[in-house]
């Protein structure tokens, strides 16, 4: 039977012991390993282009105009350092009104290029916030539409750029988990590639 | 949809063919016998007995001197865990200087790591350190873990005990769960994560410029390293605000089902393990087969929701249908590379479990998918539960079952040949009852005082109402995933925090509310489990009643949902159910 000055002296050493342990000697050496066999990965899948340091792979931006692929709607500005929900509930009036603009602006910015583009053709992740305001991908259907719209602007061939889109679709995961998706970031650097817009 | 289903059904049968390795493992790992491990291990085990100076061989613990350590230990940790967070101008790794949050939101934290469960009133990249996520919060992602197992593994003790008193020696348990089962897989997990793009560094944020010509600050930080901790543990505090939606934490469908699988395999296996130390396999499957038929049926129900999409999307005019390209369904709130089948799954993997790591936006599922958490929260996590707290508390369930099955045929009430008398039956009304007790309590204080409606986000509405039920719901069973409205810290979206401030009320209740929620139950098992202890075990007649066939395992499932649907069937109705049968918008 121990009495509590005794089991006392065991915790404070136990949780000394267990933060040098736990909170310091496993995250660095992981963060070593990390740091020589996957330095890539482990420093944020960065993208070049020209020479410099463009994005993330994974992190997604945005982008303007008709000459790029836009990616999903964000609510946090395609922040990567202060990330939140758009929190837009199922019943929500302001919601309903969120996708009634963007399925609007979404066909006045692709329908010139896409005569029979309908509101029934356009995919739900294209009005839709994602989850972290920078989902880096769209959907191939997304894509596809899109890609009348760049092929114009650009006066690249759709078949190209359609090409250029069936190099950047990410797969599901062992072939099975979760859902393909086209990289946007990916995408506008290879359309910069092929026909750059300066 | 058959190729979500498809998904799902591999995730699940990947899961069961871990369950017998790992549950034998463990139970080793627990009876102190030797593992693959143990010649790299073994010196470092004994090492680390001499310096927390304890002779586990020698020094049995009752379940009053069991109970005696574990507290000790988790007080002396939410102390050091306060200082950390409150003192972080002073740490080294703040590469944004961030100071500490206000003194109650800390102490919501620190309550809220300390008890397993990562309830985050705060956001991580925009408040906290390096050095506050890896030495502070990381740390109890490990041992808030190992505290459940524990728990759990003195309760079996005292259930396969033949004599004495003894539960085992709570210092030498938590070694050995740290040492042979945690730190490894989550090293492990770790890599596997960081090599598919999982960050994992100590750079500053990143500033980058973008191919269209504007800017984006990139946050970074060790982030693997905790990630799997935070899944393997059942934590689910992200780095990140958004938690494993966020590309850093989680990038891939691949990353995504191993993130689920670190989730499920320890408390999975933890039924096998159950089953091989009280020398019936049976019983523990009858335990699983309980847990599994819930998980299945909360991921199909959340997977059929959401593929249908919601009333204000319908009324926007969007189709929601799936076509060519792209799978349809409610995609608000929800990321690309999982789609709809990952993001249900994943949704009732960590509420079923009381992980609370989210890829996806629960504020934006439909009301029906919506209710699927609810429901995971409302069953007191136990289907499959937190590390070792599941099956602890879904044992206590087992034995409410027994007596009340008993009561119905007319026989003294058994579990596994012991005999289960008037104080154990009273302790475990009491464990089984506390944590909904608090609940209701609590959420009903903080939709009726006015100081708890400043945290709601969308007002006096059924997702209001969500909001303020899930928050209350979430924090007393240590799950930790968020309605994401409801506030105790308003901070403003963008970097410095400038202007944040911390709403007491609602912090210093969701504290109380997280220390209930965790140590009653914790003090009732370990009492039921030194009640048992030294009971003896009668053989099995003709008249006992079975606990390991399908009757029984409906029966259980009859009990659990029984007493969760009379719980918080009426509060549910009033929040996710309205807004699931209804299509008006508010």
């Amino acid at each position: 039977m121990r009495g509590l000055g005794k089991e006392l002296r065991t915790g404070l050493i136990a949780v000394l012991a267990m933060t040098l342990v736990l909170g310091l000697a496993y995250p660095l050496v992981v963060t070593g390993i990390s740091q020589v066999l996957f330095p890539g990965a482990a420093n944020g899948s960065k993208v070049s282009f020209d020479g410099r340091v463009v994005g993330s792979r994974l992190i997604g931006q945005e982008f303007k105009g008709k000459a790029f692929f836009h990616s999903r709607p964000s609510a946090t500005g395609y922040s990567g350092d202060a990330t939140f929900f758009a929190n837009v509930g199922p019943n929500s009036k302001e919601g309903r009104e969120e996708v009634r603009e963007n399925l609007a602006a979404y066909l006045k910015l692709n329908k010139p290029f896409d005569r029979g583009l309908t509101k029934a053709d356009v995919p739900v992740d294209a009005v839709t916030n994602s989850a972290s305001g920078v989902d880096p991908q769209i959907s191939q259907a997304n894509a596809r539409i899109q890609a009348h719209r760049v092929a114009a602007v650009r006066g690249l061939p759709l078949d190209e750029v359609e090409a250029l889109i069936d190099g950047v679709v990410e797969g599901r995961g062992l072939g099975v988990f979760g859902e393909p998706g086209v990289n946007v970031l990916e995408l506008n650097v290879a359309l910069e590639e092929a026909a750059p817009l300066r | 949809m058959v190729q979500g289903y498809v998904q799902i059904a591999i995730f699940f049968a990947v899961v069961l063919a871990v369950v017998k390795p790992l549950g034998i493992y463990m139970a080793k790992v627990f009876r102190g016998e030797r593992v693959f491990l143990t010649p790299v291990l073994g010196p470092v085990e004994r090492g680390a007995y001499k310096v927390l100076r304890v002779r586990p061989e020698e020094e049995g613990q009752d379940w009053k001197q069991y109970a005696k350590s574990l507290i000790v230990f988790s007080l002396l940790f939410w102390v050091l865990l306060y200082l950390i967070l409150r003192t972080q101008g002073l740490d080294p790794w703040n590469p944004r200087g961030f100071h500490s949050a206000p003194w109650d939101v800390t102490f919501n934290t620190v309550s809220s790591f300390v008890t397993n469960t990562n309830w985050q009133y705060y956001g991580g990249e925009v408040t906290l350190s390096y050095f506050a996520q890896m030495a502070g919060l990381a740390v109890q992602n490990f041992v808030s873990a190992a505290v459940g197992i524990a728990v759990l593994v003195a309760l079996i003790r005292g259930l396969a005990a033949r004599s004495g008193r003894s539960l085992g020696n709570f210092w030498q348990d938590v070694v050995r769960i740290l040492l042979y089962v945690l730190v490894p897989i989550a090293v492990v997990g770790a890599l596997v994560l960081a090599s598919q793009g999982v960050i994992e560094n100590l750079s500053g944020y990143t500033v980058i410029h973008t191919l269209s010509g504007g800017t984006q600050v990139l946050g970074q930080g060790p982030v693997a390293s905790q990630e799997a901790i935070k899944l393997l543990g059942t934590n689910g505090g992200g780095f990140f605000n958004v938690n494993s939606a966020f590309p850093f934490e989680n990038p891939s469908g691949f990353t995504n089902v191993v993130e689920m699988f670190l989730i499920l395999i320890i408390p999975a296996s933890l039924t096998y393990t159950y089953g091989r130390m009280i020398g019936s396999q049976r019983q523990g499957w009858a335990i699983f087969a309980a847990m599994a038929v819930l998980l299945i049926a909360g991921t199909v129900v959340a997977y059929v929701a959401e593929q249908h999409g919601t009333p204000a999307q319908h009324l926007a005019g969007l189709h929601t249908h799936a076509m060519d390209g792209s799978t349809g369904g409610n995609m608000e709130g929800k990321e690309q590379r999982f789609g709809i089948a990952s993001s249900a799954l994943f949704t009732a993997v960590t509420t079923a479990t009381s992980t609370g790591a989210v890829n996806n936006a629960f504020e934006s599922l439909t009301g029906i998918g919506g209710a699927v958490p609810f429901s995971n929260l409302g069953f007191s996590e136990v289907i499959f539960g937190g590390v070792g707290s599941g099956l602890y508390s879904m044992l206590l369930y087992a034995i409410l079952a027994v007596f009340i099955g008993g009561l119905m045929v007319g026989r003294t009430p058994e579990y596994l040949g012991k005999k289960i008398g008037a104080r154990e039956i009273k302790l475990v009304a009491l464990g089984v009852l506390v944590t909904p007790l608090t609940v209701l309590l609590s959420a009903g204080l903080a939709a009726a005082a006015p100081a708890g409606t400043r945290s709601l986000y969308a007002g006096f509405t059924p997702q209001g109402f969500s909001e303020t039920l899930y928050a209350y719901l979430s924090q007393a069973n240590n799950n930790g995933s968020a309605w994401a409205g409801y506030t105790g810290f308003l901070q403003p979206h963008g970097p410095g925090n400038v202007g944040a401030y911390g709403i007491s009320f609602t912090d210093l209740l969701g504290g109380l509310v997280l220390i209930a929620g965790r140590f009653l139950p914790i003090l009732f098992v370990l009492a039921v489990a030194g009640a048992l202890a030294g009971k003896k075990v009668s053989p099995a007649g003709l008249g006992t009643m079975r606990t390991d066939n399908p009757t029984f395992v409906f029966l259980l499932l009859g009990i659990v949902v029984l007493v969760g649907a009379l719980t918080f069937f009426p509060a549910i109705l009033l929040g996710p159910v309205v807004q699931g049968l209804s299509t008006r918008l508010f």
